[in-house]
């Protein structure tokens, strides 16, 4: 019987969704950079059922930010859990129900959308209303998400009565943290929608509260970032150093760096609300200085990264002080798209620091600057990460050798590429004020300058190259998946650069868990209390987009 | 105790440095020089502001010389700023007090500061003042429906 069958199929299913929920996702980002060109294709997709531009920015939304990632990450999380804790899942069944649920969840979740009932895009803000099951649809993709961290956690504690007093493998100690943000920071939208949207768009309550809805959002949208980078950090720190042909500089600062995000994820989501009416200047500093402070492990990170990939271009021959990059495996996809990932998903890091900074971030909220920072960080840090992990997972689920590595190299390349012509375009428009989430070649029309016309250019042509290189990526996979060629992959683990012991306090979930919802307690208890005591159930449902 | 590379402790250094002086700035200028977010200052019914209030009569009112304020009711489907036209003499310092009749909406104004969420049951507020004269157009900055991108307004400066 082949070792981690089980786990392997699991993992197989989950990836299989995302790339599904990331290529049919994908699909609408030319729509929407030809719109910004001024060319507006969606007049002519009504007869194929596709009826505004903000109907394709929520799939587009909907299933690259949420669906793709979740899916990705639970598979992911799961496969590696098992096999740095070599040993089989506890309840292997408990997974597969979680992925039915997720499933489940999509699928209802998927038909108002097609339908035009949820164009509501991924914030879904109340007062905008959609039908009732698309927003349970979506509480059930989350709940299957808590199963399948369940699974994980259950399993752990298996080896753990096995393995008294052993340190528990980087792979599943930050996989185990990642999941367990996870289960924290979705209390806040597990509670907007169960207790303030279904009674609502089911007719049981006439209204809503547009402040307190948002601020529970909040609540799981920037932690919600780190669900999604921590499983690209678990990769740069525990198997990028490997497939360098190095070792992990530090294990005992990867290990601290994400203990400070289970910290630190989640008591911030007032830096998405600076410029909200309703929430009082002080709150915002305390949380703009809170995310001031989780860029710290991020900081953490890029050295213990950086200094990894150093050592593994110097075990490659490489010398000078910067000559050794020459020496890294440029040849490998899985390690050149995440590489290009990284450097820019830097310069989303460094943007974050504007969009963090309290009053200056006055210039750029709610402005195209948003996403055009979104997608240097989810949209490549993240998901150029997640394809370069592909490009050995789908070798080592199938047993496939992977088709085209030129052409994967090409992909990566392509994207990194299309992506700086794209998001410097949005990032440019932002600053000459344009808003986000918006029409803009009619917007340009209405308000705005001549010196828009060349930013919304490089949005429509970027965004172009960005589809060529997720072609080129469904090319390498199809043809992956049906190679005849065979080939066993093994999972890159890394090793540490020195044999470290772990101190107790790094290894010991209490002081963290406890110093976590303290913190949150802190930074929320005082703004939740004072929202629901002036809590409005005034606004009754809008839909705004037919 | 963890074993930690000298150079990493150089770049731990620094790396606390900065995040400390970039919080203390963005403090010291909103908290000292005012350069600040909105605050919250009151509360409304979305459903009735149309109708009674200073919101329902949305407009410019001079509260002193070269002091103004102005109402803004923003609304969807017809997507609108109302008023949409808003002229004010140069030197001017004016408050804006915006809010929503509907869904969420946002109102940023180039050129300024001003840049804020608009919601239903809140009253945004923000000030400037227009040493510049000139047209200044403030726009929609959060998605409020299909005509989200022809929903903005002009000031003038004059």
């Amino acid at each position: 019987m082949n070792a981690f069958a089980v786990e392997k199929k699991i993992a197989g299913w989950h990836v299989l969704v995302a790339i599904l929920a990331l290529v049919v996702g994908t699909l609408f980002g030319p729509l929407q950079g030809l719109e910004h060109m001024g060319i507006n294709l969606y007049p002519a997709l009504q007869s194929v059922g596709l009826q505004s531009y903000y109907q394709g920015l929520t799939l587009h939304g909907v299933l690259n930010a949420l669906v793709w990632t979740t899916f990705f990450i639970t598979g992911f999380l799961t496969l590696i859990v098992a096999k740095s804790l070599n040993r089989g899942l506890a309840f292997p069944k408990l997974s597969w129900a979680a992925f039915s649920v997720m499933v489940v969840g999509l699928l209802m979740a998927a038909v108002p959308l097609l339908l035009n009932l949820a164009s509501v895009l991924y914030t879904m803000y109340p007062p905008l209303q959609a039908p009732w099951y698309y927003y349970l649809g979506l509480t059930l993709v989350v709940v299957g998400s808590w199963m399948s961290g369940w699974s994980m956690l259950t399993t752990w504690w298996a080896w753990r009565k096995d393995n008294k007093g052993a340190t528990t493998p980087f792979l599943a100690f930050a996989s185990l943290i990642t999941m367990v943000l996870w289960q924290i920071c979705t209390l806040g939208i597990a509670s907007e929608i169960l207790v303030l949207i279904l009674p609502w768009s089911l007719g049981l309550v006439g209204g809503i509260d547009a402040q307190l809805s948002r601020t529970l959002f909040w609540f799981t949208g920037h932690p919600l970032v780190y669900f999604w980078l921590l499983p690209a950090y678990i990769s740069w720190y525990g198997m990028m150093p490997k497939q360098a042909g190095g070792k992990l500089f530090s294990e005992q600062l990867a290990r601290l760096a994400f203990w400070l995000f289970l910290l630190l994820s989640t008591p911030i989501g007032l830096h998405h609300q600076f410029v909200d009416p309703g929430l009082s200047a002080g709150w915002k500093y305390v949380h703009a200085v809170l995310t001031f402070a989780v860029f710290f492990p991020s900081l953490l990170t890029a050295f213990n990264v950086i200094a990894s990939l150093e050592n593994g271009g110097r075990a490659r021959g490489g010398k000078g002080l910067l000559m050794w990059i020459r020496n890294l495996p440029w040849n490998e996809p899985s390690f050149t798209a995440q590489t290009l990932a990284m450097i820019i998903f830097a310069f989303g890091g460094i943007g974050g620091m504007v969009n963090a900074s309290y009053d200056v971030n006055l210039v750029v909220h709610n402005t195209a600057w948003i996403p055009g920072h979104f997608h240097l960080t989810v949209g490549s840090g993240v998901t150029l990460t997640f394809i370069g992990v592909l490009y050995w997972l789908v070798p080592h689920l199938t047993g496939k050798k992977l088709w085209g590595a030129k052409a994967a190299i090409a992909q990566a390349w392509v994207w990194f590429v299309g992506m700086i012509i794209f998001s410097n375009g949005l990032h440019r428009l932002g600053l000459l004020d344009a808003p986000r989430r918006t029409m803009l070649g009619v917007a340009n029309d209405n308000y705005g300058a001549a010196d828009w016309l060349f930013p919304r250019l490089q949005v429509g042509i970027g965004g172009m190259i960005l589809f060529v290189s997720v072609l080129l990526f469904v090319v390498v996979m199809l043809k992956t998946v049906l190679n005849k060629q065979t080939e066993t992959v093994e999972m890159p683990v890394a090793e540490p650069l020195h044999q470290e012991t772990i101190p107790a306090w790094l290894n010991n979930w209490q002081p963290w868990l406890v110093g976590t919802v303290v913190l949150i307690l802190v930074a929320y208890g005082p703004i939740l209390i004072q929202l629901i005591s002036q809590i409005q159930f005034f606004s009754p449902g809008f839909v705004v987009w037919k | 105790m963890i074993q930690v590379h000298q150079y990493e402790k150089w770049w731990i250094g620094l790396s606390i440095a900065v995040l400390a002086v970039i919080s203390i700035t963005v403090g010291v200028a909103g908290f000292m020089l005012g350069v600040q977010v909105p605050v919250p200052e009151a509360l409304v019914n979305p459903n009735t502001v149309a109708q009674s209030g200073n919101f329902s009569n949305p407009g410019v009112r001079q509260l002193a010389p070269k002091k103004y304020e102005v109402y803004v009711r923003a609304e969807a489907n017809p997507w609108k700023f109302r008023p949409d036209k808003i002229e004010i003499p140069v030197g001017s310092t004016v408050t804006f007090y915006v809010t929503s009749a509907d869904v969420q909406h946002g109102f940023k104004l180039e050129g300024t500061n001003i840049n804020v969420q608009v919601l239903p049951g809140q009253v945004s507020k923000m000030t400037a003042t227009f040493n510049q004269p000139g047209t200044y157009d403030f726009v929609c900055t959060e998605y409020c429906g299909v005509g989200h991108q022809n929903m903005f307004g002009t000031l003038t400066v004059k």
